[in-house]
């Protein structure tokens, strides 16, 4: 075995880039069939999440109480929360329209169970956000919280009704977990490419494969039979 | 369809072999991030956001002594929400379950909170130069359990029907009281001070962030329970996925709230393990969607898909079209 075989990072890299090549990972084409505003979604979901994760950084930078007192808080406390709204109406959305592409099918159940867990994930670092924000609502919030918490056990360990741990839990443990299911989920889709349409073979339509003979070249596209091809030291 | 064919088709789908667009990852990034900018940008001039300022027990107990006073009463005794809850509070009950499955007793007491010493007799002991309260509790705390019931269980009798004074004291019809009175308006005073909000956050040590105490001994009370109704936040309102004012709050928490609104979850005394039990399962199922016959194949069958792709479709005719 030679020493680069013997390399962890050697054989790490040749695995990354033969999964990811660069031109996966960053693509300059797509396939023609991806004409239609919902899949606009999954990348107004990603931007939502970044503008959610700037302002909440600059809130973070000034301490949990500067937005209660100055007006330049106030400001970007709503552009916290509107960015949340907006993240939670365009995952959604996102959602429904991956369920109704079966974007699950030719290997793809990791794709659709990263991004679901990702939205599960993200209901409890918005609740951890709207019990920490020291004022009525999070009053109410937490102490309606605690009792389904508590029934389940989860009370023991996740007390909704101390801000410090919760403050930890939003603006760093929950926030992490969310954006690495995010990271992990747009990986997927790179790697697996987005789902091709239903073929319709059973109303007289050949699958695609036999139905396209001569498909347009993909100049800048690793082919797909040698896929790792284009990441492989010569 | 057989599972042979399923496993066929399903495999059609692993690679496109079809034609390519030239695309621009990066651009459409840019383009979308302006576009929630705005959005975001927008929408906050417009609605800015809700800040509402939170409900103090001083607050409180200058505005509704009656019901502080009431509520305090039920700490004394244990008989309120907090002092009867179980885990992970106390033991004085076994919280919620769901047949055999007792999670909160199994995960035992993490938080204790004993209502009388940590609501009411601790916080006035720090009161040293008053001996006379000092005399009461120690009256109290010395008396039969039976008797201390007696007392509190008159006392909240007579609060029913108490009323406050313009100075913020509360008085009741005269009664077998015991210590009782004397405590109780000790608590007040302090409370009003704003002495209480001060020693429900004490601790062993100088930084303190849980605000467990003061809020759970506020939720036995009226006083978040009546803002709340005003603000429609009740559970029977759709609760917590509300916030104050007309937004939008956790509006993703509907089918959670939607739970509260229906018998048998809304009336039964495990209501909450029930809830939480359903979204367990509903969660799992969301996440497990690609596994699940009938669910999975919804889509194919339901040609939303076709509004989707119709572009596609429309420019790839079936073969002898």
């Amino acid at each position: 075995m030679s020493a680069q075989r013997r390399s962890w990072t050697a054989r790490a890299r040749e695995r990354a880039v033969g999964a990811l090549p660069p031109e996966k990972l960053l693509p300059d084409s797509q396939p023609v069939y991806m004409a239609s505003w919902i899949y606009v979604f999954g990348v107004l979901s990603l931007a939502s999440l970044v503008m959610i994760i700037a302002s909440g950084s600059i809130l973070s930078l000034k301490g949990p109480a500067w937005w209660h007192v100055t007006g330049v808080g106030h400001f970007f406390n709503s552009i916290h929360l509107w960015s949340v709204e907006l993240f939670f109406f365009f995952l959604v959305i996102h959602l429904w329209g991956k369920y109704w592409m079966a974007a699950w099918r030719g290997g793809r159940a990791r794709v659709w169970m990263t991004g679901a867990v990702a939205f599960v994930v993200a209901v409890p670092c918005a609740l951890t956000g709207y019990v920490s924000q020291q004022n009525f609502d999070a009053q109410w919030i937490s102490t309606q919280a605690k009792d389904g918490m508590n029934a389940v056990g989860v009370g023991a360990f996740f007390n909704v009704t101390n801000f410090g741990q919760m403050y930890s839990y939003h603006v760093l443990l929950l926030p992490a977990a969310v954006v690495a299911l995010v990271a992990a989920h747009i990986l997927l889709v790179r790697k697996h490419g987005i789902v091709p349409p239903f073929t319709l073979a059973d109303r007289g339509e050949l699958p695609a494969r036999a139905a396209d003979p001569e498909p347009a070249p993909d100049p800048g596209r690793v082919p797909e039979a040698d896929p790792v091809g284009a990441g492989r030291a010569p | 369809m057989s599972r042979e064919s399923r496993r066929r088709e399903d495999e059609s789908y692993r690679e496109w072999h079809g034609a390519y667009r030239p695309y621009d990852i990066l651009r459409e990034a840019i383009i979308a991030l302006g576009v929630v900018f705005t959005l975001a940008v927008g929408l906050t001039i417009l609605f800015s956001s809700p800040d509402d300022p939170p409900s103090t027990i001083q607050s409180w107990s200058r505005s509704d002594p009656v019901d502080f006073v009431t509520t305090a009463t039920t700490e004394l005794d244990g008989t309120s929400d907090t002092g009867s809850y179980g885990p992970p509070y106390n033991h004085n009950g076994d919280g919620q379950h769901l047949a055999f499955i007792h999670l909160q007793k199994w995960l035992g007491v993490s938080h204790p909170i004993n209502t009388a010493q940590d609501f009411v007799l601790a916080p006035l002991r720090s009161l040293t130069h008053q001996p006379a309260l000092q005399t009461a509790i120690s009256t109290y705390q010395h008396a039969p359990t039976t008797t201390q019931t007696a007392w509190t269980g008159a006392y909240e009798t007579a609060l029913g029907k108490a009323t406050a004074t313009r100075t913020g004291t509360v008085t009741v019809t005269p009664g077998h009281y015991g210590p009782v009175p004397t405590i109780m308006s000790s608590l007040l005073t302090f409370a009003q001070s704003g002495g209480l909000d001060g020693a429900l956050l004490t601790s062993k040590q100088f930084y303190q962030t849980d605000y467990t105490k003061p809020l759970l001994f506020m939720a036995d009370g009226g006083v978040l329970t009546n803002r709340a109704q005003q603000q429609h936040l009740l559970g029977s309102q759709w609760g917590m996925m509300n916030e104050t004012g007309s937004y939008p709050g956790q509006v993703w928490l509907w089918l959670y709230t939607f739970w509260y609104q229906i018998k048998p979850f809304s009336t039964s005394a495990n209501g909450d393990i029930l809830v939480m039990a359903v979204m367990g399962a509903l969660t799992l199922a969301f996440i497990l969607i690609p596994f699940l016959p009938g669910i999975r194949d919804l889509p194919r069958r339901i040609p939303i898909y076709k509004l989707i792709w119709r572009q596609h479709y429309h420019t790839k005719p079936a073969p002898g079209a």
